[in-house]
């Protein structure tokens, strides 16, 4: 009754204001009688809310809408989840009801909890007859579950029966769920009847089963191999939707192979004639242009089908050159299908003249002044310059425009672009810039992004060995820990094998300019963790080559950074390594040779540290210090990073041995692929005489690496006889009698296993772990060797390739880098400076004035602070509080006026009444321009008025009175939206 | 293939999700965090387009709503924006002049009008008249179910009076 009253009050008030403001206007009197009556309907229908929900419910969306904060809001969902948990499990819940509390549970999903409690009811529903129920099912399953859900398999069988169903709307139903749910294991079961519904006589059945097929084929392409010819079929289907819709799936098989669908190129190109010619029903057209979206689809399409074949692109031009002529360039869809076509064009064998016509395009997306259509702009000229490099020359201010636009976006995409076009010419200035750019950004993605093209550019067109390691420097000291691992060991080999050239003197020179700039910055406390790593092994490699700097001096600097990051056991792992190779390139040199002190008590420290591997190579370090400078030499080359270490893989040397324990009767050792499964090897331990019962333990410890044994013996199979599993008396007395057959085979890779979990070595032979240990970690000259010599990278073989272009950098290329990018005050001094290092010097100094007015404009952009997200009251200060301030009511008063005046105007200015309505409906906010962005928004996307949206503008005449309704409503209710968001009325369309 | 659709407030608030890859629910809550915090932040006159973990957000704003689309490295930004303003032409068709609050409460509708929208993370009908009578067709289903149990009900109010 309350709310009656309240009611009653409201409409009253409407009358009487209005009354007096407007006493002739008999139009809008007509229209209050009008949601008089709307609202008495709604009162009829009790508990049941304007939007056909329970009061509950729309309480709970009201409270969800009024939280102030993330916290309030999750305190009433888990409130909301307490509730449903409870009620859902009642027995005998109305089904009404129960469709209800599935939306709820949709709605509690979507505000991000778990919802999972409730999806067997949901699944329940689908089983329903009725459609009404069904749907509600249908649409929170798919909502729910993932493709790998189990409740799927319950859900399956529904949907066969559905797909059997007369009413259409149930099989369609049935399909939509199809798309999500059917997984690789479920689509047999519904594969057939998709099949069939090809041929469904309704056309929407048809599109979806289209679709359905489409999602089979990428879920799992072999299930669907045999019905792909369907979609062929499907492309001549009668009506355009299906017909639009089995261009999807056939997009995705032309991408995988392109081979069979070149007989379809002169249908494509048809199709496309015929939709550019408006030969598709009205209905299809979007914005007067016609089907744009299936336009766009064929375009795509033709690219691949084009693309390297001279025969079929040649069909295509024609039609290509008619859309570009007809494209609307004023309309932002007009613009996508010119977009698309500059794409096909720089996929399909080059055309001149659409190569013309395409770079006109581009020029007009880059003088635009809408940032949407400049990203497209720099986006086509990537694709176009690998075609015709020179088309950027006349882009270069724009590009350079772009580049400093404080848009982020934008300023990603013409990287993008750059590092497309990056020559030996221009390499020093975009990889610069781009450090530039990594440096200021936080986004971990585009960091890391951005400091691998870094390290691929510099890798491949590097001017110099001292630009280069200054290069690597930056990047790593920005982006250390976030670049990939194996950069670091490019890095590394990079400096070991110089830069492949037979040129020692510039290989010596890379290493002295890499020690010096290493021992500059190794003081730097924040370094990550990769890039000292390869400090530490060039350090201790090189650090003495060229007698430079002194044994002490490296060492004492090595020594720092193992103390500096005792947490890190890997960084002092790779420093210990390095102490130790100077110490040893000194022995062996015969030069005096003394531990500094700092070092002798790392080494106490380490020999006592709880990882294995820190305490391995302490240990091997003090053994080495016992031997004298021959034996050092021996083990410790100089130089000999490079140097390939033969390993005998089939341990030959142990065959003495081996013969030795086999006459005195031991049991030969049979290779693990001759033994299957746990059976017989616990066969060999009870056979075995050594093997105590006890040692249970020891035997799961071997268990583990028996992937890795089949392939380590595959040697070894040749001497099944020789290997036999010996105990270890003499290493290992303690625990003589346990390790087995095993023991040998097994120690290299258990060795790992063990170490890695920070236990001390227990068994296996020393000798072997040490090998094993420095083949898997240690001295990385040896695994770099290894893996160079065995699988020269392609990394390396890149960096080979572009010395020569280097070196003869065409004149035209250098001039139009240097006109790019700030050569237009320097171009001369450019042309002169050949070579590198002055190059290097010119091209950072005028890159200055630049990079000073960079950073500016940067903050700027990120200066407006992020709304907070979680307060609804703060959003726009000017709103909130203007409509704090004022009665609802009075803005409902303010709403009919402008309605009455939106009447009178109606019959003069008919297309204004949009804009008027909008400012009638969003009166609360007239006041702060910002607020009202859409008209804006509108002006932006369609320069041009649009007749169509004109007359949808003006048969919204009622719609006036919608709006009326959802006020009234929603104020019923007791939602009042304009005190949080005075948004919430506010047309999306304007 | 457009992964995922987000409807954002101003505010931040969720108004609809529909996601087309997998993404486990504690991803999803990420996700949406993460580019609220991205996209409401950007000023009006920059790009509609946002790049994100290898991906690219198309977003364009109506009144105080955000609708939001992550699509792949190779699909046609200015195409997707048309698919958003697709979706909301029909909304506006369906709900008449629709307002975020329509959105709010209806948004199981908004749901299945987006289904016949998208399918799987395609485009299945451009054509605003097919979809609008598709989802008309099952609104007069769900109509004549509802006058069944209004009436059945009305029997039983009148029985018990």
């Amino acid at each position: 009754m309350l709310l009656l009253t309240l009611l009653l009050r409201s409409v009253g008030f409407y009358f009487f204001t209005s009354s007096i403001q407007n006493p002739e206007s008999n139009n809008s009197y007509t229209a209050k009688l009008e949601q008089l009556k709307t609202i008495g309907r709604e009162l009829a229908m009790g508990s049941q809310g304007g939007f056909g929900q329970s009061k509950e419910f729309l309480d709970l969306v009201k409270s969800i809408g009024e939280a102030r904060s993330k916290s309030e809001e999750d305190r009433i969902v888990l409130h909301e989840i307490e509730t449903l948990k409870r009620r859902i499990n009642e027995p005998d819940i109305p089904k009404r009801k129960m469709k209800e509390y599935i939306i709820r549970l949709v709605y509690i999903e979507m505000l991000g909890h778990d919802a999972s409690f409730g999806y067997i009811h949901a699944v329940k529903m689908t089983h329903d007859d009725s459609l009404l129920l069904k749907r509600t099912g249908y649409l929170a399953v798919t909502l729910f579950l993932n493709e790998d859900h189990d409740l799927i398999i319950l859900i399956v069988n529904t949907i066969q029966k559905d797909l059997k169903s007369d009413n259409f709307l149930v099989v369609c139903a049935a399909l939509n769920a199809c798309c999500k749910l059917i997984n690789e294991e479920t689509i047999p079961a519904v594969i057939q009847q998709v099949v069939e519904l090809l041929g469904h006589q309704k056309e929407a059945v048809r599109k979806k089963a289209v679709m359905a097929l489409h999602s089979f084929h990428q879920r799992s392409p072999s299930s669907v191999n045999h019905l792909i010819s369907n979609f062929r079929k499907k492309l001549s289907d009668n009506d355009p939707g299906v017909m639009g819709a089995t261009l999807c799936p056939l997009y995705d098989l032309i991408a995988i192979d392109v081979n069979p669908y070149k007989d379809l190129v002169a249908s494509f190109v048809n199709i496309l004639k015929q939709v550019a010619e408006r030969r598709l029903p009205k209905s299809y057209d979007y914005h007067q242009t016609p089907a744009p979206f299936i336009q766009i689809k064929l375009l795509k399409i033709m690219a691949l089908l084009g693309s390297g074949d001279k025969k079929s692109s040649e069909q295509m031009y024609t039609v290509i050159g008619d859309i570009m002529r007809k494209s609307d360039t004023a309309s932002n869809i007009g613009n996508a299908i010119l977009f698309e076509c500059v794409c096909c064009i720089s996929s399909i064998q080059p055309s001149p003249k659409l190569l013309e016509t395409a770079a006109d395009a581009i020029a007009k997306f880059l003088k635009s002044d809408s940032h949407n259509l400049k990203y497209m702009g720099i986006d086509a000229l990537g694709r176009l310059i690998r075609i015709n490099p020179d088309i950027a020359e006349q882009h270069q201010l724009a590009v350079i425009d772009c580049l400093e636009d404080p848009d982020d976006t934008l300023k990603r995409k013409t990287f993008e672009l750059l590092y497309k076009m990056t020559k030996s010419s221009n390499v020093e200035v975009i990889v610069d810039r781009m450090i530039d750019y990594m440096i200021s950004i936080n986004d971990s993605h585009y960091k890391t992004e951005t400091a691998s093209r870094c390290v691929e550019l510099a890798e491949q067109f590097a001017p110099s060995n001292h630009w280069f390691i200054q290069t690597m420097n930056k990047v790593f000291q920005h982006a250390g820990d976030l670049v990939n691992p194996k950069v670091a060991h490019n890095l590394m080999r990079l400096i070991a094998e110089g830069f492949g050239e037979d040129d020692d003197a510039a290989d010596s020179q890379l290493r002295s300019s890499a020690v010096e700039s290493y021992l500059k910055i190794v003081d730097d406390p924040k370094l990550p963790s990769a890039f000292l790593q390869v400090i530490c092994w060039v350090l201790g490699e090189y650090g003495t080559a060229d007698g430079k700097y002194s044994a002490s001096y490296i060492s004492g600097k090595l020594c720092d950074v193992a103390e500096a990051h005792s947490s890190d056991d890997i960084i002092r792992a790779y420093a210990v390594t390095a102490l130790m190779k100077v110490y040893c390139f000194e022995k062996s040199a015969g030069r005096k040779t003394s531990l500094l002190p700092e070092c002798q008590l790392l080494l106490e420290e380490l020999s006592a540290s709880h990882s294995s591997d820190l305490q391995q190579r302490a240990y091997e370090f003090r053994a080495i210090l016992d031997l004298d400078a021959n034996a050092v030499e021996n083990i410790m080359p100089l130089d000999a990073s490079c140097e390939d270490i033969e390993i005998d893989k089939s341990l030959s040397f142990l065959d003495n041995y081996v013969h030795k324990s086999l006459e005195q009767g031991a049991e030969p050792y049979i290779p693990e692929n001759e033994r299957s499964g746990t059976l017989n090897i616990s066969n060999i331990i009870n056979r075995n005489p050594y093997e105590h019962p006890a040692h249970s333990l020891r035997f799961e410890a071997y268990e583990v690496p028996k992937l890795v044994v089949p392939t380590k013996l595959s040697p070894a199979v040749t001497y099944p006889t020789e290997l036999v599993p010996v105990p270890e008396p003499s290493y290992q007395p303690t625990v003589s009698s346990g390790p087995v057959s095993d023991a040998g085979s097994g120690s290299g890779s258990t060795e790992l296993r063990l170490r890695l979990d920070g236990v001390q070595k227990k068994w296996g032979k020393p000798a072997y772990s040490s090998a094993a240990s420095s083949s898997t970690s240690n001295i990385d000259s040896q695994r770099t060797t290894v893996n160079g010599a065995t699988q020269p990278d392609n990394v390396t073989s890149k960096s080979r390739e572009p010395r020569q272009p280097h070196v003869e950098v065409s004149e035209e290329k250098q001039k139009l880098a240097a006109s790019l990018f700030g050569g237009r005050t320097a171009r001369p001094e450019r042309k002169q400076s050949g070579s590198a290092a002055g190059h290097s010097k010119v091209s950072r100094t005028t890159n200055h004035g630049e990079d000073k007015a960079q950073p500016t404009t940067v903050t700027t952009a990120v200066q407006p602070p992020p709304p907070d997200l979680l307060d609804l009251g703060e959003s726009s200060g000017a709103a909130s509080s203007y409509s704090s301030t004022v009665d609802p009511f009075k803005q409902l008063e303010g709403l009919l006026d402008l309605s009455q005046d939106g009447h009178a105007v109606t019959t003069t200015t008919g297309p204004d009444l949009m804009s008027l309505y909008s400012g009638a409906s969003t009166n609360g906010q007239n006041q702060n321009q910002n607020l009202n962005p859409l008209l804006n928004e509108k002006d932006n996307m369609n320069g041009a008025p649009n007749p169509s949206n004109r007359t949808a503008s003006l048969t919204k005449g009622p719609s006036l009175k919608d709006a009326l309704d959802k006020d009234a409503l929603v104020r019923q209710m007791g939602v009042n939206p304009t005190s949080q968001n005075p948004n919430l009325f506010s047309d999306l369309l304007g | 293939m457009i992964h995922f659709v987000l409807l954002i407030s101003r505010q931040g608030k969720v108004r609809l999700t529909k996601w087309y890859s997998p993404y486990s629910q504690k991803e999803r809550s990420k996700v949406i965090r993460e580019l609220s915090g991205m996209i409401l932040s950007r000023g009006p006159k920059l790009c509609n387009f946002v790049e994100w973990r290898g991906f690219k957000v198309v977003y364009k704003r109506y009144a105080s709503l955000y609708f939001c689309m992550c699509i792949n490295q190779e699909d046609n930004e200015l195409e997707v924006l048309e698919i958003i303003h697709h979706y909301v032409e029909i909304l506006d068709r369906y709900f008449g002049s629709v307002c975020e609050l329509d959105l709010i409460f209806n948004f199981h509708k908004a749901y299945y009008i987006l289904d016949e929208v998208l399918i799987a993370g395609e485009l299945q009908e451009s054509s605003k008249k097919t979809v609008a009578r598709l989802v008309a067709a099952q609104d007069s289903l769900v109509d004549a179910a509802k006058e069944e149990a209004a009436s059945i009900s009305n029997i039983i109010a009148q029985a018990t009076k």
